[in-house]
């Protein structure tokens, strides 16, 4: 059964992120393509980080999700190049991973490969400013530079007083 | 690919991505003993994540070397199955956690030594070697700014935490070294464009190390002595005690899946 690839982009994006699930795969950018190897569904998946737990969970869901949609002869693929960046996250899925409490990256990766000289910059204690998800004050500090999963910081808000998370800029 | 068109031996590419590869693994495996050790909770997740981002990277190198080498193994039986002569880790990574100021400078050597090495790597002929280099160099240059900013906050912090910072620094000094001294592998595979020279890292990982640690009132040793003999398969005794933990599983249960 050849379904239209269109049709199967649609599917993908039913699957939620298994770490942050108010995001799809299609939102998280990780589905690079989709395309039909005469009867067999090839898949391309990009890992987000070399160590996500999630990557063999995502492989799965997609798998469980695309068969229960009736396809038989399906093929994952892994892509590491070009390597996927927070950059990936698409619009629609920035805002709703404001709305789930979690506040989307600030930069994109251009911005912090242009700061080539690391070392200064960080003796520069120049932190970007993240505004906080809950209340949009400006005013927070990053608490630790990992948050519940490798993808995240953990920050906390200097008006609210709540903490967040903070999808990093990789 | 043809044999004609080869540049580099199928032996000693695999014998250098396990250099690679084992050194993220073994240092990995380290920084994964801290887990429900740490001294707050938001360090004891940090660390397990840098343990995780690098044993993801471990999992790149070595499944390469598996297809490289040809005989079947994969990136589990290459972790799990070779005895510590067969691993190709620098000594550094193997060293002892000692107490979190330690770690932490064993870590922020580590680090400097990854961005040096992997931004020179992004460039390799090899494309393969290129696109795990560049996947890494993201994760690698995030380890750094964390190892570099607590290291100077801990260095130039109170008079027990600077104490003890100096006391890692001067413990660890000497394993640095070994990074920077190529041998008949790398001269094979600096000539074919695949990875830089050893040697040629230093200048810019002095850089990043120099400064983090005036910054942190550190004082670096004198000696330019080196231990030797990871990327030879010569190991200290730690190497031992941690495959006895981290291979286990594998040895007593082969095989086993779930």
């Amino acid at each position: 059964m050849v379904v239209p690839t269109d049709t199967i982009w649609q599917w993908l994006s039913e699957v939620p992120d298994p770490e942050i699930p108010v995001l799809s795969l299609t939102d998280l950018g990780v589905i690079r393509g989709v395309t039909w190897d005469d009867e067999t569904l090839v898949v391309t998946v990009t890992p987000t980080y070399t160590g996500c737990p999630a990557t063999a969970i995502i492989n799965l869901d997609i798998e469980k999700k695309l068969r229960s949609c009736g396809i038989e002869d399906l093929r994952l693929e892994q892509q590491l190049s070009p390597a996927w960046t927070t950059d990936w996250l698409t619009d629609e899925g920035r805002e709703k991973l404001r709305g789930y409490g979690i506040a989307p990256p600030v930069q994109t990766t251009r911005d912090t490969a242009t700061d080539s000289n690391r070392v200064t910059r960080l003796l520069s204690g120049r932190d970007p400013v993240v505004p906080c998800p809950q209340c949009a004050s400006r005013n927070t500090t990053k608490v630790s530079q990992f948050g519940s999963t490798p993808c995240k910081s953990a920050y906390r808000c200097q008006d609210c007083l709540e903490p967040f998370d903070y999808f990093k800029c990789h | 690919m043809s044999a004609a068109k080869k540049l580099v031996a199928d032996e000693v590419l695999f014998d250098w991505l396990l250099r690679r590869g084992d050194t993220v693994l073994v240092v990995g495996h380290r920084v994964s003993e801290w887990c429900g050790h740490s001294p707050v909770l938001e360090e004891d997740i940090a660390l397990a994540n840098i343990a995780l981002d690098l044993i993801g990277q471990a999992r790149l190198w070595l499944s390469y070397a598996g297809e490289v080498e040809g005989k079947g193994r994969g990136e589990n039986e290459l972790a799990y199955l070779r005895d510590a002569w067969d691993f190709r880790n620098l000594l550094i990574a193997e060293q002892p956690n000692g107490d979190f100021g330690k770690t932490l400078m064993r870590q922020l050597f580590i680090d400097a030594h990854q961005v040096s090495l992997l931004s020179a790597l992004a460039s390799s002929k090899d494309p393969r070697i290129a696109e795990i280099a560049v996947k890494s160099l993201k994760e690698a240059n995030y380890h750094f700014d964390r190892s570099a900013d607590l290291v100077i906050r801990l260095g130039d912090g109170t008079p027990e935490s600077h104490k003890r910072m100096q006391d890692a620094l001067d413990d660890l000094w000497s394993f640095t070294g070994e990074m920077f001294i190529g041998d008949a592998v790398d001269k094979v595979m600096a000539s074919a464009g695949y990875a830089p020279l050893p040697e040629k890292l230093k200048a810019a990982w002095q850089d990043m190390v120099h400064t983090v640690m005036d910054e942190a009132t550190l004082i670096i040793p004198d000696s330019g002595f080196a231990h030797t003999g990871g990327t030879t398969g010569r190991h200290s005794e730690h190497l031992g005690h941690i495959l006895a933990d981290m291979q286990f599983l594998q040895r007593a249960y082969p095989g086993v899946t779930w």
